[in-house]
């Protein structure tokens, strides 16, 4: 399956383009034709399970994995063999790498030092680079003695002293707590807007994927799923893969009757989908947030509810239909027993394509 | 912790073959036996200080050094490649590299001798050739040859080990940052790898400036070592106080190089031998 950038505005330049990009280990595919464009100056997330390629990807940009087949292009000029230390590209590790038998200077200093610019240059560059990430002060520290969040900003100051055109980070928020990942979220995407460099960013965190891009990829086992805005990928996936992996979703059966009307669970729901086949077997795919808890007799969906969790913002339900069991996200609760109805609008009725069965 | 007692017959065993006999050592080198019985002196370190006795002291600190940087100098490269992912066969190398350590180290030295010998291989070959035989056996050389032969894997193992630890991702953090394979090697790999370098050093040093077997079957008792000093005076000459007496020495100047080799591995953050 290949799949393009659609929607992208002429004026803006592709940085990085894979085309048809494959990867083979020992005669495991690890990545079968992958075409994405990367545009100049936006915040692209790689996006997928562990095993799915996307870390795969970010090393072949790197330069650190050649394609199988395949070209690899930066601002146009094929780069397959280039290797790492000439590319204008820079990377933070997933466990940061630095260099422990530097400091916290030496460790930012170290691509400046190779470029020898002189001492005074890289003195101040190596500071303002602190100070942006809130480290002024950390010159003289030794890398064990710091914090992983503290760590973490001494790996994006060491990539982005050297002003690259592209920031590679390979899931580089994983080590840290919750908290400390909230924000080091908001402050990596407001350096990337202030500094405009391109930010390709893998992860295996949706909401991560969401809160931080302009552009999400979707990736499984070595394909690209979708590419999309993350409105477009949360409210529009292509299919049930992406659908389940972008937050939680009910996927049942279903079959297609006819344009804008769908059968699922024994029942016939008004849809804004068309296009299919009569008769075509679909997944149907409804937000957990989209179902509506309503009175047994106002709908011909029902069920009971069989488990309440309380998950903060709102009540996680398990609710039993004949067919289904539905979980559904709701301020609301309805307590374990109850008999309910289930209203579903025809906007929050997703349906997609099966994808072929392995 | 509450184990204690596990280590007692290890403790029992150290006093008595370590400790009291580096006592007994130390009270012989302080002491004399004369008609009115024994007196303390410092007479025996005194003679030490003759030119003679020195002399042989630097011979020894000088051929211990010679063999340890040509270990280096061969070794290093040697751990890099059975550390290093290109090589296919490295079972094999590490195999061969270890099967000679498995054989005496009295006989490989004795090998040596047949080989390097007026009569022996390399010179027959050279008569073959019509080639004038050369003096190889009993001479510094062959001294030296015989320290890097058997200390070698002493220098290769311990920076073998640090190298086969060192973090691949430091690595292409390097090359990422602009580092070709030089400068990833000058800037990271090898400072990384300096507490192997400094052990594999001790490692190489100590046993090289105590040795008195090498320096008499290659050396042909022509290059008296310190080690071959002692062995003199406690099984020729008898002299149990003098040999004392330069054994404490030595144990000084191996504890005096202990002690600048941890210094700099502390510096350096490492974590070696000792």
């Amino acid at each position: 399956m290949t799949t393009t950038n659609t929607g992208g505005s002429a004026v803006q330049q592709n940085i990085i383009e894979l085309v048809d990009i494959c990867k083979d280990y020992n005669g495991t595919e690890a990545l079968k034709n992958i075409n994405l464009y990367i545009r100049k100056n936006e915040f692209l997330t790689l996006l997928g399970p562990s095993g799915c390629g996307k870390t795969t990807t970010l090393r072949i940009i790197g330069g650190f994995e050649e394609p199988t087949s395949g070209d690899l292009l930066f601002n146009g000029v094929k780069i397959n063999d280039l290797p790492p230390y000439k590319r204008r590209v820079n990377t933070v590790f997933q466990k940061y790498a630095l260099f422990p038998h530097l400091n916290v200077f030496e460790n930012v200093a170290f691509g400046l030092k190779i470029k020898k610019l002189d001492k005074k240059t890289i003195e101040k560059k190596v500071r303002n680079m602190l100070t942006l990430v809130n480290l002024a002060g950390f010159e003289e520290r030794e890398i064990d003695s710091l914090s992983g969040g503290q760590q973490q900003r001494v790996a994006i100051a060491r990539a982005l002293v050297n002003e690259p055109e592209v920031l590679l980070l390979d899931e580089p928020l994983g080590a840290l707590d919750l908290k400390l990942r909230q924000e080091m979220q908001i402050e990596l995407k407001n350096m990337q807007k202030r500094l405009g460099i391109t930010f390709v960013y893998v992860t295996h965190d949706q909401e991560e994927a969401l809160s931080m891009s302009d552009t999400v990829v979707v990736m499984k086992d070595g394909t690209i799923q979708q590419i999309g805005t993350p409105i477009d990928i949360y409210n529009e996936p292509k299919n049930a893969f992406v659908a389940d992996f972008i937050g939680e979703s009910n996927i049942i059966d279903g079959v297609m009757l006819r344009d804008y009307l769908v059968q699922f669970a024994g029942l016939d729901f008004n849809c804004v989908d068309r296009g299919f086949a009569e008769m075509e077997p679909v997944d149907v795919v409804v937000r957990p947030e989209d179902i509506q808890v309503v009175a047994e007799d106002e709908s011909k969906l029902k069920g009971e509810v069989k488990a309440v969790t309380f998950k903060g913002v709102h009540y996680e339900m398990l609710i039993d239909s004949t067919a289904f069991r539905w979980k559904i996200h709701s301020t609301e609760m309805a307590p374990v027993g109850a008999k309910v109805g289930l209203k579903i609008l025809p906007d929050a009725i997703h349906i997609m394509k099966k994808v072929a069965t392995k | 912790m509450k184990k204690n007692w596990l280590s007692y017959p290890y403790l029992v065993w150290m006093f008595l073959f370590i400790f009291l006999p580096l006592l007994l050592v130390l009270f012989y080198s302080l002491t004399t036996r004369t008609e009115d019985g024994l007196r303390f002196t410092l007479a025996h370190f005194q003679r030490f200080m003759e030119p003679i006795y020195l002399r042989v002291l630097f011979r020894s600190v000088k051929l211990a050094l010679f063999s340890t940087v040509i270990c280096l100098i061969l070794g290093y490269p040697m751990a890099m490649i059975l550390a290093g992912n290109g090589f296919k066969r490295k079972q094999v190398m590490v195999f061969l590299f270890v099967v000679p350590m498995w054989m005496n180290f009295l006989l490989r030295t004795y090998a040596w001798m047949t080989l390097l010998e007026k009569t022996g291989l390399i010179n027959t070959f050279l008569s073959w050739l019509g080639l004038p035989p050369l003096n190889l056996l009993y001479t510094e050389e062959a001294v030296v040859l015989g320290m890097v032969y058997n200390f070698l894997p002493f220098m290769v193992l311990p920076i073998y080990s640090v190298l086969r630890k060192i973090d691949k991702s430091l690595i292409e953090a390097a090359e990422d940052l602009g580092a070709d394979g030089f400068t990833v090697f000058r800037k990271v790999i090898f400072p990384l790898s300096l507490p192997g370098v400094l052990s594999g050093i001790t490692m190489v040093f100590m046993p090289a400036v105590t040795t008195f077997v090498i320096s008499r079957l290659l050396g042909g008792g022509q290059f008296t070592l310190i080690g071959n000093l002692i062995e003199q005076q406690f099984l020729l000459v008898g002299d149990w106080n003098f040999g004392s007496a330069i054994s404490m020495v030595m144990m000084l100047v191996i504890l005096v190089s202990i002690g600048v080799m941890s210094k700099y591995e502390k510096e350096n953050e490492g974590s070696g031998l000792f």
